[in-house]
């Protein structure tokens, strides 16, 4: 919204925040699943960037499947005693 | 559509209604999959007889809003989802305790690629809630713990799918 580009006219904020992005893209590619195969690979931003959208995309699609699922077995199955089955395998 | 059993899931975790335990730390598993777990067994008892597909999106936002919930109002995205599953819902009065007044109605947040990023960052910014809204290093952070939540959560559901298919003998 704020279309300041006060950033770019300041080499030095911008020579800190980069190696914050550093950081913070290479903790990023620490979360995702293909980590330990690309644990040598830090330079492509990018490539990390994109896997990240992937995996977030992965991740949607597998909770509206799964709650597809938990609806379909919800209404198949009897109430009480499955409640009370699934806290106690839950909890303990 | 007025969705009552969002409406009791919603009630914040300082509630006099929910079981007197002392209070745990955020992470803790029995806590956030209780909040879950009642709302599952709200919307199955409420809504025994309608259609799957309203009752799985219903139990998807109760798992989106379980892990907003749960990651509580210090992030950034957290605060952004629940704020859009209140507009979803139209249950703002339950939650804008705290919310400043004068919601805006319906403004869409242009995704507008920004000087000195990589492209991707505009993508990412579309799916992380309250992605426009950031700086890219914030950006970067909270992606990091909304992963870190949604993997969780997927975890969670997974083993409550589990413990469903065990307790039913498949015929």
């Amino acid at each position: 919204m704020s279309s300041r580009r006060s950033r770019s006219r300041r080499p030095s904020s911008s020579r800190i925040t980069d190696d914050q992005i550093i950081d913070l893209v290479s903790k990023l590619q620490a979360l995702l699943p293909e980590a330990r195969r690309r644990s040598t690979d830090r330079g492509s931003a990018a490539k990390v960037l994109q896997d990240t959208c992937n995996y977030i995309r992965s991740l949607h699609q597998e909770m509206d499947g799964l709650s597809e699922r938990l609806a379909e077995l919800l209404a198949t199955t009897d109430t009480t005693s499955d409640q009370a089955a699934i806290i106690r395998s839950l909890l303990m | 559509p007025s969705l009552p059993t969002l409406c009791n899931h919603l009630s914040p975790p300082s509630h006099p209604s929910l079981s007197p335990s002392p209070p745990l730390p955020p992470e803790s598993k029995p806590m956030s999959a209780f909040h879950f777990l009642r709302a599952l067994s709200q919307i199955n008892k409420s809504t025994p007889k309608s259609s799957l597909l309203l009752r799985s999106r219903r139990i998807r936002q109760a798992a989106y809003v379980s892990m907003a919930c749960r990651a509580g109002r210090s992030r950034l995205w957290s605060r952004a989802l629940l704020r859009r599953l209140q507009r979803r819902s139209r249950l703002r009065y339950l939650i804008s305790q705290r919310t400043r007044a004068g919601i805006a109605p319906k403004r869409l947040k242009v995704v507008r690629p920004r000087s000195g990023e990589p492209s991707r960052a505009e993508a990412l910014r579309r799916l992380v809630p309250g992605g426009p809204g950031m700086d890219y290093c914030s950006l970067l952070d909270e992606t990091a713990h909304y992963i870190q939540c949604l993997s969780s959560q997927v975890q969670l559901m997974q083993k409550v799918v589990g413990s469903i298919s065990c307790e039913t003998p498949q015929p």
